[in-house]
């Protein structure tokens, strides 16, 4: 705490200058450095702009999925574990790719959303802590358990992973544009 | 006079009315004394001095929602429910409060002077807030519901708390979120916003910018106090009518964007069908029964108030039409208080049951006209066969029928 009061000089100095810097009606709050953009941006939208340099292949991924415990709780084959089942199940091919169940590697209409919750989201307890290279590996490896991918060496990287199609590409609906004060459906049933 | 003889005489009147209370007193503690008090009090403890507790006599509580426990076998907490039964009034007490996750989440325990809010993207100026600096900015306080799109009845369901229990309404006080947006400027193009909480799975939602811009909050406060860890501390975001999984919780991060991001939230709202997509957005208007509700018995005949909440996610409540005989007739119920936007709104009716089996709804019209439909409305609308069993896509804001036996017991009506 004492430290705070050898600080306090600097600190009001990098304040003014932010508040110079910036035209706000306020003043308040202060401008991030770029490295703090990069460290704290996870986003990625559907084309995979933010997507970092990696790579990854099903083949790597299928060795990670036992090694990161995915496998604990998905089972060793993604279909039989106390959290949600990751493979679609055995139906043969449907016209209608919805009919696969709501089974994120196979219904998402973007391949960049499975990289996204994986990067984000797991593994449990241990979120945050994969690799870019990890990631790549283990969303491949799920694509490639949907058939979503045939080619268990095929390279996944910030290029060609946002180029997967899949099967719901085209199949989803848009959420309406939502303007203030009016209906949520026009005609339902009101 | 003398003094002392005064005093004498005095010592002798006092003497024999003492002698003359105890003997009342023993013989009956009516005519004159008051009434007895309870039986027990609560003792002083620091700790009540600081922060009250309620009555060991009061026990509502919330249930774990829809067949998963809380907290789970991981010790995660995922959907719970308030209970709208033991409810009066329009505020749900922030400790009773539903709660919903995104996948089940740890609770995250965050220090309020560690936590930081960053806005960036497509804005001119990035921005990072300390919760203190976000204090210092105009405020507002509203009253809004929160709603999870899990909010679905069903026949198998008995209590409203089970129903129902999935929306709650509070007083939620901070900032616009416009007001940080034009801080920050928006660039042309920016057409959505991402928001990020920081629970492990850091939760992340796309919004359109045109409710960012309307009556989005970014509430550090609710019911008077910090909003608390269940509900997002230090910091949530308000998305006033929008599906609960929008109400972004922890929020720690605001992407300004050109698109729409599909993230893991958005992806659990993906739908292939364009009509369930827009019910699964903005909630309709929708209404309740509470008392008399699920489960409970009315002792005789005679007059009841019945009581509900009306809300909707495209304003306000403007009337509530209540009907005793399974929709055959409606009546307009008394909307109790001045409806607020996005909020619980309280109606009653006054009811005399004269003991006959009968069915109790309610239906909110709301300021766009829009009317809470009945199952059988829903069905129609979907060309459902006769017979055949009514899904209700997208947010189920249809309307809830009690049915009342003749032994007064209150039950689920939906087929």
């Amino acid at each position: 705490m004492r430290s705070f009061k050898f600080l306090l000089p600097i600190v009001v100095l990098t304040s003014l200058t932010v508040t110079a810097q910036s035209p706000t009606q306020y003043g308040v709050g202060r401008t991030p450095t770029a490295e703090e953009i990069t460290q704290w941006d996870i986003s990625i939208s559907p084309m995979g702009e933010e997507l970092p340099e990696g790579s990854g292949t099903a083949d790597i991924g299928a060795q990670l999925f036992l090694e990161k415990g995915c496998a604990g709780c998905h089972g060793t084959n993604g279909t039989d574990g106390i959290a949600p089942r990751l493979v679609k199940r055995d139906v043969g091919v449907l016209e209608n790719p919805w009919g696969y169940g709501r089974i994120l590697p196979i219904r998402s209409p973007f391949a960049t959303t499975v990289w996204d919750y994986i990067n984000r989201g797991m593994p449990l307890g241990l979120e945050g802590t994969l690799l870019p290279d990890e990631v790549y590996s283990l969303t491949a490896y799920l694509l490639y358990l949907n058939d979503v991918i045939t080619d268990d060496q095929l390279v996944l990287n910030q290029d060609s992973l946002p180029d997967v199609k899949m099967p719901n590409e085209e199949n989803w609906a848009q959420v309406p544009d939502w303007f203030p004060k009016e209906p949520r459906l026009q005609g339902y049933p009101y | 006079m003398s003094s002392k003889k005064t005093d004498r005489r005095e010592f002798l009147r006092q003497g024999a009315a003492l002698a003359s209370g105890v003997a009342v007193g023993a013989a009956s503690n009516a005519a004159s004394a008051q009434l007895a008090g309870p039986e027990t009090f609560i003792q002083g403890s620091d700790d009540m001095v600081a922060y009250g507790s309620r009555s060991r006599f009061v026990d509502s509580k919330r249930i774990p929602h829809g067949g998963r426990h809380s907290p789970d076998t991981f010790g995660l907490d995922f959907h719970i429910a308030t209970p709208l039964q033991e409810q009066h009034g329009v505020i749900t007490p922030s400790s009773l409060f539903y709660m919903g996750t995104t996948r089940g989440s740890y609770l995250p325990d965050i220090d309020p002077s560690k936590h930081r809010l960053m806005i960036h993207g497509l804005v001119d100026n990035p921005l990072i807030f300390t919760m203190e600096e976000l204090k210092r900015l105009p405020s507002v306080s509203r009253m809004h519901f929160v709603e999870c799109a899990g909010n679905r009845a069903n026949n198998r369901m008995t209590t409203v708390q089970e129903t129902h229990g999935m929306t709650s309404n509070a007083e939620w006080t901070g900032v616009l979120l416009s007001t940080l947006l034009k801080e920050a400027g928006v660039k042309d193009g920016a057409e959505w916003i991402v928001a990020e909480g920081v629970e492990s799975v850091k939760g992340a939602s796309s919004i359109p910018m045109t409710k960012a811009m309307d009556d989005t909050l970014l509430a550090y406060a609710m019911n008077g106090e910090p909003v608390r860890p269940q509900q997002g501390f230090p910091l949530r975001m308000l998305v006033p009518g929008f599906e609960g999984i929008f109400n972004v919780k922890w929020l720690r991060r605001i992407k300004v964007v050109d698109r729409y991001y599909m993230t893991y939230n958005d992806y659990g709202h993906l739908t292939q069908d364009p009509v369930t997509a827009a019910l699964g957005y903005q909630i309709g208007p929708k209404s309740v029964i509470v008392h008399p509700s699920g489960g409970m018995q009315l002792p005789g005949t005679g007059y009841y108030q019945v009581s509900g909440l009306a809300w909707s996610g495209g304003g306000k409540v403007a009337r509530v039409e209540v009907t005793t005989d399974g929709g055959e007739n409606w009546f307009d119920a008394e909307i109790r208080g001045e409806p607020q936007p996005m909020a619980h709104t309280l109606f009653a009716f006054d009811w005399d049951w004269d003991g006959s089996e009968c069915e109790l709804q309610s239906r909110c019209i709301d300021e766009l006209g829009q009317i809470q439909p009945s199952r059988q409305e829903i069905g129609e609308f979907y060309e459902t066969p006769p017979g055949e069993r009514i899904r209700v896509r997208g947010q189920d804001n249809s309307i809830q029928p009690w049915r009342i036996h003749s032994d007064g017991s209150v039950h689920n009506a939906i087929i």
